[in-house]
């Protein structure tokens, strides 16, 4: 424990040091608490008084607006998918190949080993990944989303390094047992790697959900974007309306492309950070695994 | 006779070797069995990509394919190289990337000696939870959230410089603004994450340096500079030099978002001009050949700095 330092000279070190900690706190916070307010502020009052944070009249026009044509629940749905199956592949691919890469006597494993690092050093880059992808028939399937980023070298490698670190006696115990490797994985390492797993389904389910350029490389069929294809559309390109004005009565009047945009990102974005507190003990620690050693 | 016996011995131990390396291979079958979806996974879509990168050497036609299209040895990188576009794109890179060195690589550093400052355990947590969570939002939705903050039309930017007295300024359609609204991106989403790393080189410091240091009359600044810092010395040097091996890397998909036609000359860099020339316009070789370069010199890049870290008494990356 440092001891308590009580001179003056201290004290106004903490001082500063809070304030400004706090003021890099409001400037992460602010952006988000303007776009959750604009998005359910009344239109007339967004037009009115330009800097809200705290609306006085609520207002859902912008997300009846959204959820007016099926649009967005088409692409949330393909972004569920494509991120529950994506983060499910990605965790067994990486699992059943950093298992046998954790056993040190393996034939083989040393060049395995060289190929996996040689490809984070250099990479065939966009064009001919293009290329393979399309080579495969995989353009405008859900598989090209899928499939090109089913193992990230990096996770494998820290995974591969916390495996080592997991006590033999156990493996062996299982294997007297008659358990083939297979069976050990899935009931006794697997179990006893939950910090880890936890952190890399973070990582991996929060990469899919937030692919995008993927989708615009390889799918043109714009019934299979993934939401945040849209969202680029929608907020950045200004195009591509999400809203079906047949679904109002006549009187209603289309609210103001900024608040459309707010409640896009919000609904677009409240997802995935609802992953966050569930995660969030595990990550620190997760991310931490990989500086151990690489 | 003795060459014979000799020669039969020989086959003999190598067939012993073959078969107790067949007999380790049948024990490992589930483990071999194990490692082969993802081999193949790095065959098919890291190391097929890789040999895919010989186009940049072949005037590459998508109806030929890659055994039928016509080998030009080095002509689509001259042609880059005499380019216009070469210039611009080389220039931006550099630029960018000197940008995110100068103002992205400290401010994470700076900010995890602060938090590691603070002795209020709650407030130091809440702080942290709140600075990571930007890193888990998409590039869509900051680039969104920039467009929103930022354009002429009704823009809390631009309605506050209104307000002021000044002009409406056009931030996202001009080449002056594309570099300075890139950099603040960067740190707004990033910073925070940035800490990790760290905080975790911070936690591991003897707490009984700094009590000999405070015995001895050190100020805080002292403790700060004689004991603090030189214990992440070698995690900062770790990661200045992965970050060296990226130098050119300048986040493809945020200046993807950020590009328009109006700030394309001061923001186009080698990632996008490859998408650009490549899957938009269909020039194939063309922009594989600009890639290539630009992964040659990240790994120059790369290797050099290693050297010199090593240079330096530090232990490098490999």
């Amino acid at each position: 424990m440092r001891m308590k330092d009580r001179t003056f000279g201290s004290r106004v070190f903490d001082s500063v040091n809070i304030a400004l900690l706090f003021l890099f706190g409001m400037i992460t916070l602010v952006p988000f608490i303007y776009i959750v307010a604009g998005s359910f502020t009344s239109p007339e009052e967004f037009i009115s008084k330009p800097f809200l944070l705290f609306p006085t009249h609520f207002s859902l026009d912008g997300y009846r607006y959204v959820f007016s044509s099926n649009i967005m629940f088409r692409s949330l749905g393909v972004t569920v998918f494509i991120t529950v199956a994506g983060t499910l592949i990605n965790l067994i691919f990486t699992s059943l190949m950093a298992y046998p890469l954790a056993k040190k006597d393996l034939d083989g494993r040393r060049t395995i080993m060289l190929m996996v690092t040689f490809s984070m050093l250099f990479s065939g880059g966009m064009i001919p990944t293009f290329l393979v992808v399309k080579e495969l028939g995989l353009l405008n399937s859900y598989w090209s989303l899928l499939l090109p980023n089913a193992i990230s070298a990096f996770n494998l490698i820290v995974l591969k390094n916390f495996f080592q670190q997991l006590p033999e006696g156990l493996e062996e115990a299982a294997k007297i047992d008659g358990c083939n490797d297979m069976r050990i994985l899935w009931q006794i390492v697997i179990p006893l790697s939950l910090p880890a797993m936890a952190t890399f389904t973070l990582f991996y389910a929060v990469g899919h959900w937030n692919a995008f350029f993927h989708a615009v490389l390889y799918i043109n069929d714009n019934t299979k974007w993934p939401v945040q294809v849209w969202l680029r559309q929608i907020v950045i390109l200004s195009q591509g309306g999400v809203g079906d004005s047949d679904a109002f009565d006549s009187s209603y009047v289309t609210p103001p492309a900024q608040i459309v945009k707010m409640a896009v990102i919000v609904v677009s974005t409240i997802p995935i950070l609802c992953v966050y507190p569930f995660l969030q003990k595990h990550f620190a620690k997760g991310a931490m695994l990989g500086s151990v050693k690489g | 006779m003795g060459l014979i016996a000799e020669a039969a011995s020989e086959l003999n131990s190598r067939q012993r070797l073959r078969s107790a390396a067949v007999k380790r291979l049948l024990k490992n079958r589930w483990l071999y069995l194990m490692l082969l979806p993802g081999v193949l996974y790095f065959i098919l879509f890291k190391y097929l990509p890789m040999w895919g990168v010989l186009i940049a050497f072949q005037d590459y036609s998508p109806f030929s394919g890659f055994l039928g299209s016509a080998w030009v040895g080095f002509d689509n990188f001259l042609q880059f190289f005499r380019d216009d576009s070469f210039g611009i794109v080389f220039r931006n890179t550099i630029i960018l990337a000197v940008y995110n060195l100068v103002f992205f690589f400290p401010l994470p550093i700076v900010i995890a000696l602060m938090l590691n400052e603070l002795r209020i355990e709650m407030y130091k947590r809440f702080i942290q939870t709140l600075i990571y969570i930007p890193h888990f939002i998409s590039w869509v939705v900051v680039v969104g959230i920039a467009y929103i903050f930022f354009t002429p039309e009704g823009g809390l930017v631009n309605n506050l410089l209104v307000q002021l007295g000044g002009q409406k300024i056009n931030f996202l359609l001009s080449n002056e603004w594309i570099r300075p609204l890139i950099i603040g991106e960067v740190l707004w989403k990033e910073t925070g994450w940035g800490t990790i790393l760290f905080l975790a080189a911070l936690s591991g410091v003897d707490p009984q340096q700094y009590e000999a240091a405070r015995i001895d009359g050190a100020s805080r600044w002292q403790q700060l500079w004689h004991v603090t810092l030189p214990a992440i010395k070698s995690t900062v040097i770790i990661l200045l030099i992965l970050r060296l091996g990226n130098f050119l890397d300048s986040g493809f998909e945020q200046i993807f978002l950020m590009l328009n036609a109006m700030n394309r000359d001061a923001g186009e860099v080698f990632d996008t001009f490859v998408y650009t020339s490549g899957v938009q316009q269909g020039h194939f070789s063309y922009a594989t050949a600009a890639n290539l370069f630009k992964s040659a010199v990240g790994i120059v890049l790369v290797v050099g700095a290693n050297y010199l870290a090593k240079k330096a008494g530090e232990e490098g990356i490999y």
